[in-house]
């Protein structure tokens, strides 16, 4: 085997083995544990920079072997599946660290850090699968991974919300299962290329056609959570604040969206899905999604209901960059990818600090919180403005490139969904965050169960995390135009993808 | 037809051995033998490997005829699809002697005949697989029925002996029906050689063949229990003790589809396939109804017993798409995954009953805390139940729906996916409950951990094939 083929192998068995050890580990080697967690964080983003670096040359890396005859699991690292995969890697290792200070003390410690790895190894196998029959393979474990982490407290609610989640992304997976058969059959095989592999088919497959886009985007909707199939991700708020941060910004929706570029540009190619009529509805969603979503989370009181309701939202500004046919909503849609997640994933870090610190767990709750706990107020602020898109963030670069790609591609009304969501956006992140910085503290806190030390408001490995990712999205949104920059390699695919064909 | 290899010495063993395992076990005495039987299972694995080694390198037909003599006058052959199921009946009998050991304790009267039983059972089975005239067949056919009966009996509770008695009538009604139709085909042909009679029996085939056919394929439905014969199974299976339901569920029932997959694909390919579309809808009804009434389940095993009736179901949805070559993979890889994954989830179940002190699914409350090991076995094969990635069961599935979207048949594609939905509602309700907070009251009795891990075993194996499966599959293209 030759490092060429290794090193995508190496970035799955850097969190697949520690994971599969951590199972075995008694609950109270919390020293081993913790090592093992955070070595493997490290070590994965260690290669993960590696890889980067030498896609970025022009590199090709890959690996296949065949499961059944001509049939192949086959992982390759390109361009596209790299901003993923940095996206996971980084803030896998935070969100790591938060979850190693979030369950202190906490029990089921060895089946939640097993399963947590797990779950980064199968959205590092989705990032890197090289064709539908893989990505499927990926998916699927995903969503099983996911399930115990979900249902960890053991409650009848988080039953609920776990068998609601169950529900929604195996039928899901159903209708994806039934489009990749169904392609492959038609096809030969599922291999993702530049430009897509289904034009190859003649005109008279256009309906079969057809009908596979809407078997495989309504499976990858499921967990990109595009109304109306979004029903879960409300549902699963149950789970404890570091799945929520797993779920809405490192794997589960992001996988998704994921699965939407690439059926949308590496198994249909946008020229051809645009030729099928395909992308104009798929817009059409994604507006109606962005709509209902930042409706929706006006009326939430539950603190991680809304944010959940405000990823809803979110999420489908990328598929509404990738229906936007051209470049520049291709680089929109990409970039957010990225944005979005760092930025959701500070939000969730917050939520989960006033949770624990002080017992908030409702908006209503949040008066005063600001003055207790300025530092995690702050980060949420850097969070919420984000998301409203406001300037010298990473959301109004994402918002930029986006309304610049509806122009381009003349679909104006996609402005105006973009416009109207920003502000519902305002509307329910200022309230909150009025409340928290300008609103008297209350007499008492719901249930303050961390004491505060000095300027540590609340634990150490709580209060970094949310910190770094908030000054990361303050970062990416001052920084984007130089190199090194999310935007950089979301400009890199869309050429890649666009203009590498010779056809801008 | 090519000779090879002398290939003849593992069949024979194959056979010898568990026979005498099994007597040395019954000259030992009550609820002794284990380890005769263990070390004889794990020479039949290597036999096994051996052989399915051969068979699948050898590409095309590997067609042996071992001459054993005038007196007893008993051919043994072996192809591809026979070194596939003895491969899986080594397989799986294996980590359940090892089971079966440490699940019966000295002095319980559920386990006092189990290894002399057993080695005549696993004897039926290789031989059955091997045996290349009708006749010889039913000899096997009943040899397995009886050592069957006689495993589930062995509970000696009465509802053991009520299932037990179902059990052997059904089982003798299939075996007589089958050998019904194998005296027609004698009255008609004169001979029960599979080899002389593939050329005989032709388009034109008399109505005899055709009623002979009928009742054949008939009995041996009633013995695999394809709904809506399915009545006798879910008792049998769901009240033998935990290694005994994983043999039957695993292999046993598996015999009777093996002979009629054997029957259809040779001697009688001519009559069989009128047929074909009639046992899809059985199948498809299995599914629904087994799934159905897994769902319903009180139960743990009878929940368990119920997936083996929709399991099954699967198998004979191959049958209008024999056509294609996919579609006979397809069946041996779904064999392969229900064996494996059912016998772990029995073997789980075992422990799981073991522990709690009771058979019912709501006992499960807090079962992932306590028994982690017993519950990811179980949710490794529900997995594969499920048809979920990476999983035998998921290639199974997947095989399947190509071959039925190849030959146009999107219905049978439909089935196969709803059924994996089904099958996910009745695994998740398990799971699901295992999850939730152990009653404070709850004990649990200790479980030895050699049950625990190769409930385990037999589970992660069934995952694991999902993610090899090319061996295998050369084995069903060695069919003759």
């Amino acid at each position: 085997m030759t490092s060429h083929e290794l090193l995508p192998l190496a970035v799955l068995a850097s969190s697949l083995l520690p994971g599969l050890i951590i199972f075995a580990l008694p609950e109270a080697w919390i020293g081993v544990r913790t090592f093992l967690n955070l070595f493997a964080a490290i070590a994965k983003l260690g290669l993960v920079a590696l890889l980067l670096a030498g896609v970025a040359a022009g590199e090709e890396y890959g690996v296949r072997y065949a499961v059944l005859p001509g049939l192949e699991l086959a992982l390759k690292a390109d361009a596209l599946g790299m901003l993923f995969i940095t996206l996971s890697a980084i803030l896998w290792l935070f969100t790591t660290l938060y979850a190693i200070g979030y369950l202190e003390g906490a029990p089921h410690r060895s089946r939640f850090f097993g399963f947590f790895s797990l779950c980064v190894t199968a959205t590092m196998g989705i990032a890197m699968a090289a064709n539908l029959f893989t990505f499927f393979i990926f998916y699927e474990l995903l969503t099983l991974s996911t399930f115990p982490l979900v249902v960890h407290r053991g409650t009848d609610k988080a039953m609920k919300g776990g068998t609601i989640y169950l529900a929604y992304t195996l039928i899901g997976g159903t209708a994806l299962l039934a489009g990749i058969v169904w392609l492959h059959h038609l096809l030969g095989h599922t291999e993702f290329a530049h430009a897509g592999i289904a034009a190859a088919l003649g005109p008279e497959y256009a309906g079969q056609l057809k009908i596979i886009f809407l078997l495989l985007i309504a499976g990858v909707g499921v967990k990109a959570a595009i109304v109306p199939l979004h029903g879960w991700l409300p549902q699963a708020m149950v789970a404890p604040a570091p799945v929520s941060a797993l779920l809405h910004a490192v794997a589960v929706v992001k996988a998704g969206a994921f699965g939407i570029v690439r059926i949308v540009y590496e198994v249909y190619g946008v020229e051809f899905a645009q030729s099928l009529d395909l992308l104009y509805p798929l817009a059409i969603f994604a507006a109606v999604t962005i709509l209902w979503g930042s409706f929706r989370a006006l009326f939430q009181d539950d603190l991680k209901k809304r944010l959940a309701y405000s990823t809803v939202s979110q999420v489908s500004y990328i598929v509404l960059g990738v229906a936007l046919f051209g470049p520049i909503g291709t680089i929109g849609g990409l970039v957010h990818l990225v944005h979005q997640g760092i930025m959701k994933i500070t939000l969730f870090f917050c939520a989960g600090n006033f949770a624990e610190t002080l017992g908030i767990h409702k908006v209503s709750e949040m008066d005063g919180a600001g003055r207790r706990m300025p530092l995690t107020t702050l980060a949420f602020s850097i969070g919420a403005l984000g998301m409203m898109g406001a300037p010298l963030t990473a959301g109004a670069v994402s918002k930029a490139w986006l309304m610049d790609g509806a122009t381009a591609a003349r679909m104006d009304w996609a402005i105006w969904v973009l416009w109207t969501s920003s502000l519902l956006n305002a509307a329910y992140f200022l309230p909150i965050l009025w409340r928290a910085w300008l609103r008297p503290v209350p007499a008492a806190w719901p249930e303050e169960h961390i004491a505060r030390r000095g300027w540590r408001e609340t634990a150490l490995l709580l209060l970094l995390p949310p910190l770094f990712t908030a000054a990361a999205t303050l970062t990416a949104g001052m920084l984007a135009d130089s190199e090194a920059t999310p935007l950089a390699w979301a400009r890199l695919i869309a050429e890649r993808e666009y203009i590498g064909q010779g056809r801008p | 037809m090519s000779m090879s290899e002398p290939l003849f010495d593992p069949l024979a063993w194959l056979i010898l051995l568990p026979l005498a395992w099994a007597t040395l076990a019954f000259v030992l005495g009550p609820g002794r033998g284990a380890w005769p039987a263990i070390a004889g299972l794990a020479t039949q694995c290597w036999l096994a490997l051996d052989l399915a080694q051969k068979v699948g390198a050898g590409g095309t037909a590997a067609h042996v005829v071992g001459g054993w003599g005038a007196p007893l006058g008993i051919d043994l052959a072996v192809d591809g699809l026979s070194a596939a199921m003895l491969l899986l009946t080594q397989a799986v009998a294996l980590p359940l002697a090892i089971y079966a050991r440490s699940y019966f304790k000295p002095g319980d009267p559920a386990g006092t005949w189990f290894w002399p039983l057993t080695g005549f059972l696993i004897a039926g089975l290789n031989a059955l697989f091997v045996s290349a005239d009708l006749f010889n067949l039913y000899v096997t056919l009943e040899l397995v029925g009886l050592a069957a009966v006689g495993l589930v009996a062995a509970g000696g509770g009465a509802q053991q002996v009520a299932a037990a008695l179902r059990y052997l009538f059904a089982t003798l009604v299939g075996s007589g029906a089958y050998l019904l139709g194998v005296a027609l085909i004698y009255g008609a042909y004169g001979t029960v050689s599979i080899a002389t009679l593939l050329p005989l029996v032709t388009d034109d085939a008399p109505r005899l063949a055709w009623i002979a056919g009928g009742l054949m394929v008939a009995g041996l439905m009633l013995k695999t229990a394809l709904f809506p014969f399915h009545f006798w199974l879910p008792p049998a299976h769901g009240g033998a003790p935990a290694p005994v339901s994983a043999l039957l569920s695993a292999l046993v029932v598996k015999a009777s589809f093996y002979l009629i997959l054997r029957l259809w694909l040779g001697p009688l390919q001519a009559v069989l396939p009128a047929f074909a579309w009639l046992m899809a809808l059985l199948g498809a009804a299995a599914i629904f109804w087994g799934s159905w009434q897994a769902i319903r389940a009180v139960k743990l095993k009878r929940l368990i017993a119920y997936s083996t009736v929709a399991q099954l179901g699967y198998l004979f949805l191959i049958f209008p798409l024999l056509a294609a070559p996919g579609a006979i993979h397809a069946g041996v890889m779904q064999v392969f995954a229900h064996g494996l994954a059912k016998a772990g989830m029995f073997a789980a179940a075992g422990v799981l009953i073991k522990a709690t002190g009771q058979d019912t699914v709501a006992g499960l409350a807090g079962a992932v805390e306590r028994l982690p090991v017993t519950m990811f076995a179980f949710g490794l094969a529900g997995m594969t139940l499920m048809g979920l990635p990476p999983s035998s069961g998921f290639l199974a599935k997947w095989q399947i729906i190509e071959a039925a979207l190849a030959q146009g048949h999107w219905i049978i594609a439909a089935v196969v996916l709803a059924g994996g939905l089904l099958a996910a509602v009745y695994v998740l309700r398990v799971l699901r409950q295992a999850f939730l907070m152990a009653p404070a009251s709850a004990t649990l009795a200790p479980v030895p951990r050699t049950l625990e891990w190769s409930a385990f075993a037999l589970a992660a194996a069934s995952v694991l094939l999902g993610l090899r499966g090319v061996e295998l599959m050369q084995l069903p293209g060695a069919v003759t």
